[in-house]
């Protein structure tokens, strides 16, 4: 709270030196860096400290080990009942009167949006660019489990939300846990929604804002040359403010039918370059097993291999965080663990398909620079070394304009879309976070969506580093408070699962006909 | 047996040419009972924001209530005005599809459409709502010019 005053307090006054110092535009740059660091280092050395006496981050274990007891404990949700959710996404089980609300495709569409986008394109490629090929092992590992993750905390997000009479809804994990402990006599319930709420707000204006601005500038920057990062910034404060305070739901309209496009034709694309490159494709599956028990070299070996998989997974399909809880939770069903079907399909989308075409093209596209004698890679830093010295977003775009030289264009068009999309997602998040906090209202609104479009602005300006810090520390404080809640609620989603698989099993709930 | 016409209504002008054949249709018939439908054009597979997602509920009163209020309750008070039995039904949906469940649904033996007033590329590509009415229905059709 003390982390997210200060940066409130900082906010509107590196926003008012803008115009001033618009004219010295890379000191401005520096300075918006050193402050946003200074503040923001604290927070985030306390989420990634590593356990005592090893490098490896408690917070990545915290994961793993929840992923891991959810799927046992839900006795492999996701194996069980894959077949079954994708009925549920086509509707063979949708009641044709519910026509016109919510359908399972939409609000999986919805979540997807908010997800799928830079942490599946400029995530990766740090992931791999740090961790080697084989933290694609782990990234998938990461996804597979974490699909139990997301089954667990959407099902309780439909199971609590809160209906208004206007027939308006709001869910999300601080309703599911201020009214599950409540109904199961837990005490603490209310305090740990209110801090998921603080740890949300955070990561929306983190990785749901600052990452975003930051590696579409980059991008953009990377087509047209460098310039200041706050002019990119201060374009998408607008196009966003036009949008969430404006109203004007055409824009959001273009970008959420454009999105999934622009989806397809990467994920086209990507597919377009295996084929080509099928050749290579058991050689690469080959780095991505040998890197992921060995490290091939990478900083850390193995353990540093698993570390960014991990953690770029999560900060990928966000299982665990309880994000996607606060969008699934707009479908009405008569059965919340519907939702938490359909939900589990995210990470495998997100994670286990795209992210890994992502790691396949890079690592195919010989960006990574081995060296020959030894067949291991060649450090730059604690980073592999690059063709071009590229990171992040730029590492992607190289490895696929290696294959499609006019791919980058289109790839830079999709990151500017996605990371839009993303921010609208995660301003409605972000939004209920806040209006949990201080109440439903016009004013409380406007102040977040200000506030919003002002980190946009440091989030452009800003340098990848600090950025990438802060909106992984901020998502990831998110999981700590909702995986904590999720152990005392899972008991719940089991007996809404008994429930369920019995009625499904004696022919009570059955398809619909269409 | 009571015979029953389902009229499908796009709240166009052209609505009162099938609601006057449907009328003088169901005289002829005698014994024969009118269902008025109205459909809105959805879709379970577009793309929605969160907050569009979380205001659709209300959103979808608030369609069936304007629908019914605007296009569907006119109509059926036009029809009982001239001695017939008639009651009125609004879905969300596919258009030739939901009227054609309707019907299904209903014990309807009828469907009474106005010639479609959809124009442009929509209609270029997928075809107008009658056409695919009249192609995929399971009863007869009767579309009116």
């Amino acid at each position: 709270m003390k982390i997210l005053n200060k940066a409130l307090l900082a906010a509107p006054a590196i926003a008012a030196a803008l115009p001033a110092h618009a004219q010295d535009a890379m000191s401005l740059d520096e300075r918006v860096n050193t402050i946003f660091a200074q503040f923001t280092g604290p927070f985030v050395n306390l989420i990634f400290a590593p356990l005592p006496g090893t490098s490896f981050p408690w917070i990545v274990l915290w994961l793993v080990v929840a992923a891991s007891v959810f799927t046992i404990y839900f006795s492999f949700v996701q194996l069980r009942y894959f077949s079954h959710a994708v009925s549920l996404v086509k509707g063979d089980y949708s009641d044709p009167d519910d026509a016109g609300e919510v359908s399972h495709f939409q609000a999986l569409a919805t979540a997807l949006s908010g997800t799928v986008g830079l942490g599946n394109i400029a995530g990766v490629a740090v992931a791999v660019g740090i961790g080697g090929p084989g933290a694609t092992f782990w990234m998938i590992l990461a996804g597979l489990l974490g699909m139990a993750s997301k089954f667990t905390e959407c099902t309780l997000g439909v199971k609590y939300r809160n209906e208004y009479p206007d027939g308006t809804v709001s869910g999300g994990p601080m309703y599911y846990i201020s009214k599950g402990f409540k109904e199961r006599g837990l005490p603490g319930g209310g305090a740990l929604a209110i801090l998921f709420s603080v740890f949300c707000i955070l990561g929306a204006l983190g990785g749901g804002n600052m990452f975003q601005a930051n590696q579409a500038h980059a991008q953009i920057a990377g087509i047209v040359g460098d310039y200041p990062g706050w002019i990119t910034g201060l374009v998408f404060a607008g196009v966003v403010f036009a949008v969430i305070v404006g109203g004007i739901k055409s824009i959001a309209n273009v970008t959420e039918k454009v999105v999934p496009f622009m989806g397809i034709l990467y994920v086209g694309a990507a597919l377009v370059i295996l084929l080509v490159n099928y050749d290579q494709i058991g050689w690469a599956f080959g780095q991505i097993f040998a890197g992921a028990f060995t490290g091939l070299g990478v900083a850390g070996g193995f353990v540093g291999a698993l570390i960014q998989g991990f953690k770029r997974a999560a900060f990928s399909n966000e299982a665990g965080v309880g994000s996607a809880a606060i969008a699934h939770s707009a479908v009405r069903t008569k059965e919340p663990i519907t939702e938490g079907f359909v939900s589990l399909l995210e990470p495998l989308i997100d994670t286990v398909v795209i992210c890994t075409m992502t790691a396949l093209v890079i690592t195919i596209s010989g960006q990574l620079l081995i060296d020959p004698d030894t067949g291991l890679y060649m450090l730059d830093g604690s980073a592999i070394a690059t063709v071009d010295g590229n990171s992040g977003v730029s590492l992607t775009s190289a490895a696929f304009g290696a294959s499609i030289s006019w791919f980058p264009y289109v790839l830079a068009i999709a990151v500017v879309l996605f990371a839009f999309s993303t921010m609208i997602s995660w301003s409605y998040y972000g939004l209920k976070s806040w209006t949990y906090l201080f109440g439903e209202g016009k004013t409380s609104e406007l102040i977040f969506k200000i506030i919003f479009c002002v980190f946009i602005v440091i989030g452009a300006a800003a340098s990848l580093g600090p950025v990438i810090d802060f909106s992984d520390a901020a998502i990831f404080a998110m999981a700590v408070v909702n995986i904590t809640a999720l152990y005392f609620l899972m008991s719940i989603v089991r007996e809404e699962l008994r429930s369920y698989s019995e009625r499904l099993r004696s022919g009570e709930i059955k398809k619909f006909a269409h | 047996m009571t015979t029953k016409l389902v009229i499908g209504l796009d709240g166009e002008g052209s609505g009162d040419r099938a609601l006057s054949y449907a009328t003088d249709l169901a005289k002829r018939i005698g014994d024969c009972e009118l269902l008025v439908a109205y459909v809105i054009e959805w879709s379970p597979y577009s793309f929605q924001t969160a907050e569009e997602n979380a205001q659709r509920h209300k959103r979808r009163e608030e369609e069936i209530s304007t629908a019914m209020s605007r296009v569907v309750d006119p109509a059926v008070e036009g029809l009982k005005k001239n001695g017939m039995t008639a009651s009125g039904i609004v879905r969300h949906g596919d258009v030739a599809h939901t009227l054609n469940t309707i019907c299904e649904k209903e014990g309807g033996h009828q469907i009474i459409v106005c010639r479609s007033s959809e124009g442009g590329i929509t209609k270029r590509i997928f075809g107008s709502s009658t056409a695919n009415l009249v192609m995929s229905a399971t009863v007869p059709v009767t579309v009116i010019g």
